[in-house]
């Protein structure tokens, strides 16, 4: 049994649970009803209204939201309240550089750092911590939710961001920090320095809170061995406020999903239809409690099973498996998202034919993504200069666009491999899943 | 004057080399000059041919990315300091090259230096002044009896 920030939510009885969720949903679709006008359309459109949501019983007669849905609306089509209440956005990219804009209220912060505070506690965090941030800063949402976390629960808080080894190594060393937020792939990147430089007997920490990309419990092995830590996984993402909708506990036996909060549920993807309990499927939440963003039954595209056995650390909120894949074709490379569309979006900006390939690999503890392009003649000239600057143009453009740098590689016209006349746009060679 | 090089898009790859010189082996095109420009992920092969519009055809039908491009070539005396007479006579013209590359005439004593410049006009006008002949793609087969 570890501690709890909010002991009696997070171990409140089942019955108590889905009658607080009952409440708060009605309370929610009312509110959204009659605040949110692109939900209301949708709602129509079913012929739902707030009278026939009664409870949780009801949550599957409500429409979905889509991550396209936010897309059309963007920037404001699912503000919830008058923007003068709105204290802050955070942004995560949308699929053809439509970014997705999240609004949040005061009260809105505050739940989502409450979240982030439970999953720093049940990572054995107390004020006593330390807790080193090197997620983003920023408008990514990594950075600002284990901060406002680490702050709310009462350790002393780095706010690192990410980069910069030789300060974050200072750092962790004379500060002494005990618990490191940061993506997976950036904690093996820091433990390989730490080893290089031989470091490890000098540095305190004890635990990692490490999201934001899919990683598999092999990366987690390695990285406990590395560190001498216990690593815990965190979800979240931006639409739902970010890191902390669902959090590891020290069973490391699937995350706790804030329920009072969040309603998940699991939907068969090409249906829509809501599936039984401990089925894998499309991953599903019901914010009941945001206010300036609330989205009602939004597809994450996350696919996962959910684990509603009781688990020994007390917790009575439902775990959720690690991710086991997406529904569509989005992809997390170096903590971003990244959709082929968005890449299909620039080749077709700068004139290129979307004759493309994208290639991720993982390099040590790094994603590399290369984007291979079939050379035309319209591209071609003499110069070596010439072609030379149209590569780097593309980098520059594709960084625009994605937020990451790739490497762009000119081919030959026809040799990117189509079976049965098309071409495979994406090959992961990372076996993430 | 100007002679047709042909500039050709290639892959830096094992093999991309042997690929493309075997098309023109099989289509019995004779290789007068060969260049060979590389950044890390791809090449440009410049040639001269006996027949560029020929050349060109069979390249694009082989799926490659070809352009022609007029290049100045000049013929030299194969005796050691007459490129340095020619690059001298240039340099002192104002005659800036972007680039450049010798080859063997088979006629005796005959060497071939090929540039690109900005201007191949004003490049051969001036040149033409300083008693320099430039070479036209025709002059190319007596060179190479």
């Amino acid at each position: 049994m570890g501690n709890y920030h909010h002991p009696e939510i997070e171990t409140m009885p089942r019955e108590d649970i889905e009658a607080l969720q009952s409440a708060r949903l009605v309370e929610a679709v009312e509110r959204v009803y009659n605040t949110v006008p692109a939900y209301r359309k949708k709602m129509e459109a079913l012929g739902v209204e707030p009278r026939h949501i009664k409870g949780i019983e009801d949550l599957h007669l409500l429409p979905f939201v889509t991550k396209d849905d936010l897309r059309e609306e963007y920037p404001y089509g699912f503000l919830g309240t008058p923007l003068d209440d709105v204290v802050r956005i955070q942004s995560t990219s949308g699929t053809t550089g439509r970014r997705v804009v999240a609004f949040y209220t005061q009260a809105d912060i505050d739940l989502w750092e409450d979240c982030c505070a439970r999953a720093i506690v049940a990572a054995g965090g107390t004020k006593k911590d330390v807790v080193q941030v090197c997620y983003g800063y920023g408008l990514f949402t990594g950075g600002a939710g284990l901060h406002g976390g680490a702050h709310k629960m009462g350790a002393m808080t780095l706010p690192m961001s990410s980069g910069n080894t030789d300060r974050q190594l200072q750092f962790m060393v004379d500060l002494e920090a005990t618990i490191i937020a940061c993506t997976p792939s950036y904690a093996a990147y820091l433990a390989e320095s730490i080893h290089e430089r031989g470091l490890r007997d000098q540095i305190k920490l004890k635990a990692g809170i490490f999201g934001a990309e899919a990683w598999t419990e092999e990366m987690r092995h390695d990285i406990e061995q590395s560190l001498g830590i216990k690593a815990y996984d965190i979800y979240g993402l931006t639409e739902l406020s970010g890191p902390g909708v669902s959090f590891e506990c020290e069973e490391q036996a699937g995350m706790h999903i804030c329920e009072d909060h969040f309603i998940p549920e699991i939907i068969d993807p090409k249906t829509g239809e809501v599936l039984p309990k401990g089925s894998k499927g499309e991953l599903v939440f019901t914010a009941i409690t945001k206010e300036a963003f609330p989205l009602l039954r939004y597809r994450t595209k996350d696919i996962t099973q959910l684990n509603y056995e009781p688990c020994a650390c007390g917790r009575t909120h439902v775990r959720m498996h690690k991710p086991m894949g997406r529904s569509d074709d989005m992809m997390i490379v170096k903590g971003v998202n990244v959709f082929p569309s968005q890449i299909e979006t620039v080749l077709m900006n700068k004139g290129y034919p979307a004759n493309y390939q994208i290639i991720v690999t993982r390099v040590k503890t790094s994603d590399n993504i290369e984007v291979q392009v079939e050379m035309t003649p319209e591209m071609f000239s003499d110069s070596l200069t010439e072609v030379s600057k149209k590569e780097k143009e593309l980098v520059g453009a594709l960084k625009s666009m994605l937020g990451i740098y790739c490497d762009v590689k000119l081919v030959a016209p026809k040799s990117i491999i189509r079976s049965e006349g098309k071409a495979q746009r994406v090959i992961d060679k990372r076996n993430l899943y | 004057m100007n002679i047709q090089q042909i500039s050709v898009f290639l892959e830096n790859r094992p093999g991309a080399m042997a690929a493309f010189t075997k098309l023109l082996q099989k289509n019995n095109i004779d290789l007068r000059a060969l260049s060979l420009a590389e950044t890390e992920n791809f090449g440009i092969v410049r040639v001269i041919t006996d027949d560029p519009m020929t050349t060109v055809q069979v390249l694009k039908d082989g799926g490659y990315i070809c352009s022609l491009t007029p290049v100045i070539a000049v013929a030299i005396e194969d005796k050691p300091g007459a490129l340095v007479d020619l690059l001298d006579t240039m340099g002192d013209a104002g005659i800036n090259l972007e680039y450049t590359y010798a080859f063997l005439a088979k006629k005796a004593n005959s060497a071939c230096i090929a540039f690109r410049v900005t201007d191949n006009e004003a490049a051969s006008r001036l040149l033409a002044e300083r008693g320099i002949k430039t070479l036209g793609q025709e002059d190319l087969p007596a060179l190479f009896e």
